[in-house]
């Protein structure tokens, strides 16, 4: 064996060693890693109540309301992750993205009662990134409503975006000229 | 019947690295590299520059708002490339390293030593853009979730290699070090690629997949192309340009350092 070929051999052998060992780390510390719990997850193994978490779901359409005690917004809404729901009440001011629908993390603490008392609310947009007509077309015929979950998949409406835009540029040059 | 197998396959390697080896140091001879590299450069550089200009005017100015988003979603013509370019310039040195380890290829020494800042660079804007989206978006500049906390360990380790491979007197040993470290390194690269998969995170998942269409409307998608591509190019061509430099001026030390000698040598006869 060469020296060059002994050293690749061992960059190889070391290169492997090391991927699992991190490998091995990382599904241990699994779940630490994870950024928020699932409301099945708290409701199944309600945390200790002084225990700071983070609670990860999808507001659940219809649920939010808000109030206003002593001159501050309050907002009480449903978190779901499809198979439980969890009631979060939160004093401040909601980030924009905010919606019935919306994906969010809460960060706060369990009550007894089983309520979630969060201090902070932040939104989790997904994936889908869509111009504005084109959602509202969606919404307007009826395809897709952002309350009840995902966008539809893009190839069903990228072919309406191209042709949105040759419409408007279509009206736009009469205009522009 | 045993030990002929084990030679074979000991022939294979033996072939492989010598033949890949050949291939490698073809190109390291600097002036064939020096004249390559002036070939190229005007063929990374221009295409860059007009490739990023058309993509970011396009991004900025002519593609729609996102449905949610709104604008804040032009972030994502910065920030998307800068994050590609964060992990692609890390597998840069990562390849560099093996090359330096396995064959001890002078070029890519050189090569680890110049794409290290201009990665660490693109990694700080990375961080920087998406921080700026993040506040008006998710309402926080910052979480340690797993992506973002990945990509902060890349910056870091770009950082690490910046200094290590600059420590030692002797470039050599910091060329070894350096390259361990950016082998080492590059196990945080598909951690970053796959924690949005992996765990539970605050940052989306990617839009674009090599196995699924994306999740982005196609006039999002034209300008993210371009300026992705502008990027790369310009990225290259940086890199290309530095390590031109840096061979020049390490042809020059040489030059230098034989007539000091050639200079020196003469007084050394005439003084006994």
């Amino acid at each position: 064996m060469t020296r060059k070929s002994r050293r690749l051999w061992l960059v190889v052998a070391c290169m492997i060693g090391l991927g699992s060992a991190a490998a091995l780390t990382l599904s241990a510390f699994s779940s630490n890693i994870v950024f928020f719990m699932a409301p099945s997850q708290v409701q199944a193994k309600p945390p200790p109540a002084d225990r700071t978490i983070r609670l990860g779901g999808m507001v659940v359409a219809g649920s939010v309301r808000r109030e206003t005690v002593k001159d501050s917004p309050v907002a009480i809404f449903d978190v779901t992750d499809g198979q439980a729901a969890v009631t979060v009440r939160y004093e401040g001011i909601l980030p924009d993205l905010f919606r019935e629908g919306q994906s969010v993390v809460a960060v706060g603490t369990v009550n007894r009662d089983g309520t979630f008392r969060a201090s902070e609310v932040l939104a989790k947009h997904d994936e889908t990134y869509m111009p504005k007509e084109v959602a509202e077309e969606l919404r307007r015929s009826g395809k897709w409503d952002p309350r009840f979950g995902k966008a539809p998949d893009a190839a069903s409406w990228n072919t309406m975006t191209a042709s949105d835009a040759a419409k408007k540029t279509a009206t736009q040059t009469p205009d522009g000229n | 019947m045993p030990p002929r197998t084990d030679g074979s396959t000991l022939n294979v390697t033996q072939s492989l690295t010598a033949r890949t080896g050949n291939l490698f140091h073809r190109y390291a001879n600097p002036g064939r590299f020096l004249r390559m590299g002036a070939r190229l450069q005007p063929w990374l550089t221009w295409p860059a520059l007009v490739l990023s200009i058309i993509g970011i005017t396009w991004g900025l100015f002519f593609s729609p708002a996102d449905w949610q988003q709104g604008d804040s979603v032009r972030i994502m013509y910065v920030h998307v490339p800068t994050a590609w370019l964060a992990s692609s310039g890390y597998m840069g040195i990562a390849i560099c390293s093996v090359l330096s380890l396995v064959w001890r290829h002078p070029l890519a020494d050189l090569a680890a030593v110049e794409i290290g800042p201009v990665g660490a660079a693109i990694t700080a804007v990375c961080l920087a853009t998406g921080s700026l989206w993040g506040k008006p978006m998710w309402g926080t500049w910052w979480v340690w979730d797993a992506r973002l906390t990945s990509v902060l360990v890349l910056f870091f380790l770009y950082l690490g290699h910046i200094a290590l491979i600059r420590a030692f007197d002797e470039p050599q040993r910091g060329y070894r070090a350096a390259a361990i470290l950016g082998l080492a390194g590059a196990i945080d690269l598909p951690i970053i690629k796959f924690s949005v998969q992996w765990w539970n995170t605050l940052h989306q998942p990617d839009s674009i997949t090599v196995t699924g269409a994306p999740t982005m409307s196609t006039s999002m998608l034209w300008p993210l192309g371009l300026t992705t591509l502008g990027f790369t190019l310009g990225f290259g061509a940086i890199v290309l340009a530095r390590l031109r430099a840096a061979v020049m001026e390490s042809r020059m030390r040489t030059i230098l350092a034989a007539n000091r000698g050639r200079q020196s040598a003469p007084q050394h006869n005439s003084t006994p």
